[in-house]
């Protein structure tokens, strides 16, 4: 593995373009342009304020800045460095600002979630929607960019807004039988909608494109319920993870289960894999060694090494109690992911938080259990092959393949502590973010 | 016991001779008081004077007894005849020894009858023991489960209070929930009318800042203009809409459509690989004999069938869907009975043949196992008797010889194979001592050869150096030649030597060897020194360490190659400490 220079970033504000070209940074109030593959400096914008959200049209034409502090959004250009556009939210503010899936709209949400505001930047027109709901997750646009699917909320009922986003003219409005409604995920098709209730009730509801209820799930009640969701890139199955630990998985055709993934504190699973990562300490104070030799060795002795061990069944996994007086629990799967090929999916239980669990899709079972020392931040798989990458805080970046384990270390000099990776959309290079410096793996 | 049995017999005797002739009563009496009066000769029966009146008196006896009359009448009524009294003592010693076999076999009976006796006694007194034990075991079963009850009763009672506290709680949460969503609904009501008036606020403020600054506009990514909004727009959304989802409708119907066909497939391959089971099957039943009628019958609607559902099963109708479910499951319950109908004769088979073919009904078989059972039970019994028996035997007294007897036999036999081991060993001794005879005769001739090869050599050498040196008498030493050629196979050996380990191994044989091998060694302490000296140097161009780019980076790879993998990763990975432990050895 080959890594870059470090540069620097802010607010974790650093994003490949979705054509894979060029590397966005954003440092302070300037925006840094790089080409991915020689790291040079294309362009540099200054905005007006501190950034705090930075995001990639969908033709990697455009850049949106949102200085959410100050109720300002800038955009650039790619292709005419001196083409500007800045929008003022004014005295409405600013919470969340995000491109429409063609690249021309951007959707502005106002303080208090008063409204969403899409400015085109082909006609200078605004539009409203009133009545956003501030949830999990109240906006979804479908893979292919033809559709929004916005959750609002108005005399105490919830509903489901389907605008078309080519002109932003509403398809479907309906009502969902829903307590408090926390989120909307188009499936990848984007033919079916999967609409879930709030934590304190376990319900999941499926809509189709039309409007229809094609399907309520509920596993069970009087517990708190689901956690996430995540749809398989087939459409073929949608995972539920919920706070009872387990995941459900569901199948397209009947909406029913398929089977349950549980994440058993000890694995008696024979057919898993569990690996565990082992640190080694280099030992200090060695006087029988020359001096020379233990000038070689103070490199290592900053950077402990770790590597991974194949544990014998059963395997207890460490867990962590949660305080039950504190809201949000730290219990339940919070986090999953489907490989690019559907085959395996990769989940994390927040009361093991430093395993990472990943399932076979095929013969629906564990396949292998990553436990690292340090509590997992964030995973993710490469977009083209089979392949995860997983950060834990720490100066090492993690892999797993069907076909087994690595550890890297980042070479960096001083401490470099990984709290997120991302894949460049070749899977052939990894971005690493640290606290104010980013890494470009290859 | 047999002083008792003579006892007996006396008894028996006398009473019978009491009942038998009780009118001879007197005439007894009058040769015993005679016999008494004249000690032990005249204690007997017969005597020179009473010959005559013993005769008759026998022979009365005798013929009371319905012997043929002792005396002889022809010869005279004195005379005996001996023939007869012969016959009559032959009978009745063959009376006596019949009456002695018979009281020894009543002995017998009595004693089995005493032990038997004894034996349902203990029994008695066991069955008594349990019984009582199983009374008090009653007596505290009673106890416990009147504990049981009485907590089942509390627990009933706390389970009711428990279900009562539950109930409460539970109205007391639903009344929460209501009044929580009461309150939500409210506070949501109100957060909507702020957010309402927040919103009118703003619109009448007319915000100035609101706004957008752009330098030109920008086209649309699909390079179109943008439509007016109207009623064609709408209906063209909806057409997309359900255009995607039609399509999506189609290629999920397709799938199906394909997995359909190929589940179809599998079962029209599992029905015909039924189809040629059961054909096969039914035409090795035809060969020995003739199926039932209803069988045939179904067989010959099977036929139908498998014709019919071959045709229909391209049409998927569901007419042919069921007569397919039908037929497959027809036949597959034909195939389970089939199956099962094996199953039994493989078992039926292996009874029988252990039963050597011939079938035996259960009822009978369990009614030999139990007779069985019951013939085991009584031969235990009687195996018990037998050891109490035996016991009884062994605990008098006499066993103490017979022991001893037996400890002597097992004596000898060992005494016997010790004798057998030790001639054996005798023997190998021999064997051995004639052998070292073998080898010191060798060695004594081996030593001769040598001392005469050394002369000669001596001879030779001495030959050689007076040919050779001038001065060679004073340079030779006088130790043996031997001992010179040992310290010079040693020297190369010590010169050899570099490690400073091995260094005073080699010194201590140069300080055995002969005083001339000390000169000769004096180089070799010279070479350690430089050696000594020479080391550090080359651990120092040694030590120079060698910086590895990634060791940190441990490839691990799972199933069969883990173990391995790991391992060589564990010498990678552990190369830095390998190189810390060679330069602390050095």
């Amino acid at each position: 593995m080959n890594f870059s220079e470090v540069f620097k970033h802010s607010n974790q504000l650093c994003r490949v373009s979705p054509d894979g070209k060029y590397l966005a940074t954003c440092v302070q109030y300037r925006l840094v342009v790089r080409d991915v593959n020689t790291l040079q400096i294309l362009h540099l914008y200054t905005c007006l304020d501190q950034i705090s959200q930075m995001e990639w049209s969908s033709d990697s034409l455009f850049i949106l800045c949102a200085m959410y502090k100050r109720g300002l959004v800038q955009v650039w250009s790619l292709e005419q460095p001196d083409w500007h556009c800045k929008i003022d939210e004014g005295s409405a503010g600013l919470v969340c600002s995000r491109w429409s899936p063609d690249g021309r709209h951007i959707l502005n949400t106002t303080e208090f979630h008063l409204r969403v505001t899409v400015w085109s930047l082909c006609t200078k027109s605004v539009s409203y929607i009133k009545y956003p709901k501030a949830c999990q997750k109240g906006v979804d646009f479908s893979r292919d960019g033809r559709y929004m699917a916005l959750a609002e909320r108005r005399d105490c009922k919830d509903y489901v807004s389907v605008f078309v986003c080519d002109d932003w003219q509403l398809l479907r409005h309906f009502e969902t039988e829903t307590q408090d409604l926390a989120g909307v995920e188009w499936s990848p098709n984007g033919c079916v909608l999967a609409a879930w209730d709030t934590c304190l009730e376990y319900k999941l509801l499926l809509y189709s494109l039309d409007g229809r209820l094609l399907s309520t799930y509920s596993a069970y009640e009087w517990s708190l319920g689901i956690k996430s969701i995540a749809w398989s890139p087939s459409s073929q199955f949608l995972a539920v993870g919920s706070y009872d630990e387990k995941v459900r998985i569901l199948n397209h055709i009947t909406w029913k289960k398929i089977t349950e993934f549980e994440h058993p504190a000890s694995i008696s699973n024979s057919k898993a894999v569990v690996y565990k990562e082992v640190e080694k300490r280099p030992v200090l104070g060695n006087e029988d060694l020359p001096i020379q030799q233990q000038l070689t060795m103070g490199n290592a002795l900053f950077s402990t090494q770790s590597k991974y061990e194949i544990c014998q069944l059963p395997v207890q996994v460490p867990v962590v109690k949660p305080d039950p007086d504190r809201a949000n629990p730290k219990i339940g799967v919070s986090s999953m992911a489907f490989s690019p090929d559907s085959r395996y999916l990769a989940t994390k239980n927040d009361n093991m938080p430093n395993s990472v669990w990943v399932w076979d899709m095929q013969r629906l079972r564990l396949l292998a259990v990553l436990e690292q020392v340090a509590a997992v931040r964030s995973f993710q798989w490469d977009p083209r092959r089979p392949r995860l990458a997983l950060c834990t805080g720490n100066g090492k970046v993690y892999l797993w393949s069907p076909a087994g384990c690595v550890s890297v270390q980042v070479p960096v000099e001083g401490s470099f502590q990984v709290l997120s990776v991302s894949w460049h959309c070749s899977g052939d290079s990894l971005i690493l973010l640290g606290k104010s410096s980013c890494v470009c793996a290859t | 016991m047999p002083e008792s049995s003579l006892e007996n017999k006396e008894n028996i005797n006398s009473s019978s001779r009491f009942a038998m002739s009780p009118s001879r009563h007197d005439t007894l009496n009058v040769p015993k008081s005679l016999s008494k009066n004249s000690y032990n000769i005249l204690s007997a029966f017969c005597t020179e004077e009473n010959v005559s009146q013993c005769i008759s008196y026998i022979n009365q006896e005798v013929s009371s007894l319905g012997f043929p009359s002792v005396c002889g009448e022809s010869s005279g009524s004195r005379g005996l005849s001996t023939v007869a009294v012969l016959n009559t003592m032959y009978e009745l010693l063959q009376l006596h020894r019949r009456g002695l076999r018979t009281v020894e076999d009543l002995e017998t009976d009595q004693l089995k009858s005493n032990s038997d006796l004894e034996y349902a006694q203990l029994g008695n007194s066991r069955l008594k023991d349990q019984l009582e034990f199983s009374r008090r075991e009653n007596s505290g079963l009673h106890e416990r489960e009147r504990q049981l009850q009485l907590k089942t009763k509390s627990l009933q009672n706390y389970l009711k209070n428990e279900k009562e506290e539950v109930q409460k709680l539970q109205n007391i949460i639903a009344s929460r929930a209501t009044q929580y969503n009461h309150d939500m609904k409210r506070k949501e009501r109100e957060y909507t009318k702020l957010k309402e008036r927040l919103n009118q606020l703003l619109i009448d403020k007319k915000d100035k800042k609101l706004a957008i600054e752009i330098l030109n506009c920008v086209g649309r990514s699909d390079g179109k203009r943008s439509l007016w909004k109207t009623g064609k727009t709408e209906a063209r959304h909806e057409g997309e809409m359900y255009k995607t989802l039609l399509n999506d409708y189609e290629n999920r119907q397709k799938d199906l459509m394909m997995e359909n066909a190929e589940l179809k497939k599998v079962l029209q391959q599992m029905k015909k690989e039924m189809v040629s089971i059961l054909s096969q099957r039914k035409h090795n039943l035809k060969g020995e004999k003739f199926e039932d009628s209803i069988e045939q019958v179904g067989s010959d609607n099977d036929e139908e069938v498998y014709d019919s559902s071959r045709e229909t099963l391209e049409l998927s109708c569901e007419h042919a869907r069921e007569q397919l479910t039908n037929s497959i499951r027809q036949q597959w319950r034909r195939l389970k009975n089939h199956m099962e109908k094996l199953d039994n004769q493989a078992s039926l088979a292996q009874m029988g043949g252990r039963v050597n073919k011939d079938l035996i009904s259960r009822e009978a078989h369990e009614e030999e196992m139990e007779k069985l059972a019951l013939e085991i039970q009584e031969c235990k019994d009687f195996i018990q008797t037998q050891q109490q028996l035996l016991q009884q035997q062994l605990s008098s007294p006499c066993d103490d010889e017979t022991a001893a007897l037996l400890n002597d036999c097992y004596m000898l036999e060992e005494k016997e194979r010790l004798k057998e081991e030790w001639r054996l060993f005798d023997e190998q001794r021999k064997n051995f001592e004639k052998e070292r005879k073998n080898f010191t005769e060798a060695a004594i001739r081996l030593g001769h050869e040598r001392k005469a090869f050394e002369e000669d050599r001596a001879t030779w050498l001495k030959h050689q150096f007076l040919n050779m040196t001038p001065f060679a008498e004073r340079k030779k030493p006088h130790t043996s030649k031997s001992q010179s050629a040992s310290s010079v196979c040693t020297e190369p050996e010590g010169k050899s030597m570099s490690t400073p380990a091995r260094m005073g191994k080699s010194l201590t044989p140069a300080t055995f060897a002969t005083p001339k091998a000390a000169p000769v060694k004096m180089p070799s302490t010279a070479d350690l020194y430089r050696t000594l000296c020479l080391i550090p140097d080359h651990s120092s161009s040694k030590t120079l360490p060698k910086i590895e780019s990634c060791q940190d980076s441990n490839v691990m790879h799972s199933n069969e190659f883990s173990v391995k993998s790991s391992n060589s990763n564990g010498a990678d990975d552990s190369s830095i400490f390998s190189y810390a432990e060679e330069n602390s050895q050095t």
